[in-house]
């Protein structure tokens, strides 16, 4: 475990970190979700997918994880072809994914204790993204005992201490209440600027993906291509608040809007 | 639940005296001159506990019961997650215990009794014919609906098989296995009584048929009554053995 980076301003390499080539995805029964996905993930940034509604965009986010096979095409993470699951990649599920018989510090010690790392030492590591994520005095209590939004917390805390270098958020915030997901999302923007992690967002709100991203891919319906890649131009060193009343914010979510509204019936 | 714990322990109150007022008023009219009230039952109850008799024919019943609930809890819940973890084993195994679940299997005991003799041999496989199946198939599915999502977490951050086994899917699937443990152990009693009133006249078995040969009905219910009593006590135990060692999250609740 390397120690927690201090603060570093946003400044990504170009290099991609994570390459998609050509993904298809076609499901038994004939359903093709994917067809011919070919996307670049730069390092340090965070990348949303965004799209209606049963896009395929968690099934992209999935291939990436190594979850679930693509029918044809590749994904490579840092040069190495994705065949499964692999350290340099953690998952934040959308539905939390808590052991409800595991307290909050074992749960987010989980990923250490599947990879053998000693008791004391996960659980040193685990107290410390505990607090990170705001759960300090909560670490005995069990998951059915905290609210969405804290459950989530956990689930990033769980991500985050197995220290990957990607993190794959699969509608992280669809599952709390809009206050929450607010302050979710500032802090998924303290997260981005603080770790030099890259992140890989998926998200069906425009005005989340605008909201935290470096870039916003947009799908297209089933089965989905990449529609457009979008950058919002907002510099990241303005205070989250002010986001949102952004003029480039305010234009992007209309523009992504413009795009996406072709594909609603 | 809108009752605290004090209105959930008052209506449970309210369902056991409705059922043995039931019990007195059905004894008192009476339904049949066979059926005694509750208060004489108790009454008769009281004088075979206190001259020793239903403590020794309890302690008769518990040993083919003990030997048999062990055996199919032991062999039901091995058979039962390899069929859930296994394709092959499930192949082989569910058929048969899905046929065994629906067959009236006390039917089989004449062919127990004709193979292994009126002995304990017959009695401990009663116990497991009518205990396994349901311990069987309930293990099962507990470990085929272990929740997809903790399995691709486990899978996500690098768990082995064996450790999504250990970690993951058998915490996930022990209520069900439990649930299943208790119906069989339940199953299990009807087992053992059946065994002793159809097989050889022992313990519990021999109290009742004994009693209802001399046409002693008071003492004949009061030997009923304390079996389901029994019964009842052991699979109350079962839970909070459950609760205290694999469910830990539950241990504030109960």
């Amino acid at each position: 475990m390397s120690a927690v980076p201090a603060l570093v301003p946003a400044t990504p390499p170009a290099e991609a970190i994570v390459s998609v080539r050509g993904v298809t995805k076609v499901y038994p029964g004939g359903v093709e979700a994917l067809s011919g996905i070919t996307l670049d993930f730069p390092r340090g940034q965070l990348t949303t997918l965004l799209g209606p509604s049963g896009c395929g965009k968690t099934t992209l986010l999935k291939i990436i994880a190594g979850l679930v096979p693509a029918t044809s095409g590749t994904v490579e993470v840092a040069g190495r072809t994705v065949a499964g699951p692999g350290p340099e990649r953690a998952f934040v599920f959308q539905d939390f994914a808590l052991l409800p018989w595991a307290s909050v510090l074992r749960n987010v010690a989980f990923g250490l204790e599947l990879r053998g790392v000693p008791r004391s030492e996960r659980e040193a590591v685990a107290e410390r993204f505990v607090a990170q994520v705001g759960l300090k005095g909560f670490e005995k209590r069990y998951p059915h005992e905290l609210s969405g939004g804290m459950r989530q917390r956990v689930g990033l805390a769980r991500a985050l201490a197995v220290d990957a270098d990607v993190l794959l958020m699969d509608e992280p915030f669809s599952a709390v209440d809009e206050q929450t997901r607010r302050k979710f999302q500032e802090d998924l923007l303290g997260l981005v600027a603080t770790h030099n992690k890259t992140f890989i967002f998926v998200t069906h709100s425009i005005e989340e993906a605008v909201y935290v991203s470096d870039r916003v891919v947009l799908l297209s319906r089933r089965p989905s291509r990449v529609s457009a890649i979008i950058e919002p131009d907002i510099a990241r060193d303005i205070a989250p608040e002010r986001i949102r009343r952004h003029p480039v914010y305010l234009d992007t979510v209309e523009e992504i809007w413009q795009a996406l509204r072709q594909y609603l019936d | 639940m809108a009752a605290g714990p004090l209105g959930t322990a008052a209506l449970r109150l309210a369902s056991v005296a409705a059922v043995l007022g039931a019990w007195e008023w059905a004894g008192r009219v009476p339904v049949s001159t066979a059926f005694p009230s509750f208060t004489t039952t108790m009454a008769a109850a009281w004088e075979l506990a206190e001259d020793g008799s239903l403590g020794r024919a309890l302690l008769v019943t518990l040993v083919p019961l003990a030997i048999g609930i062990a055996i199919s809890a032991a062999f039901g819940i091995a058979a039962g997650i390899a069929m859930g973890l296994s394709r092959r084993a499930e192949w082989l195994g569910l058929p048969l215990f899905i046929v065994l679940q629906a067959a009236p299997l006390a039917a089989l005991i004449p062919l127990l009794v004709l193979v292994y003799g009126a002995g304990l041999t017959a009695k401990v496989l009663t116990v497991c014919i009518m205990a396994v199946p349901v311990i069987v198939l309930n293990s099962y599915k507990a470990i085929r609906h272990a929740p997809a999502s903790l399995v691709e977490m486990g899978h996500s951050f690098l768990g082995t098989r064996a450790q999504l086994v250990v970690k993951v899917i058998l915490p996930a699937a022990s209520p069900v296995i439990f649930a299943g443990l208790r119906l069989g152990v339940a199953a299990g009693f009807i087992g053992a009584v059946l065994a002793e009133l159809l097989i050889s006249p022992t313990g519990i078995g021999d109290l009742i048929t004994y009693n209802q040969s001399i046409a002693d009905y008071p003492k004949m219910f009061a030997a009923i009554a304390a079996v389901i009593l029994f019964s009842v006590l052991v699979i109350g135990a079962l839970e909070r053995v459950e609760v205290a060692w694999f469910r830990p999250e539950k241990r504030d609740l109960a």
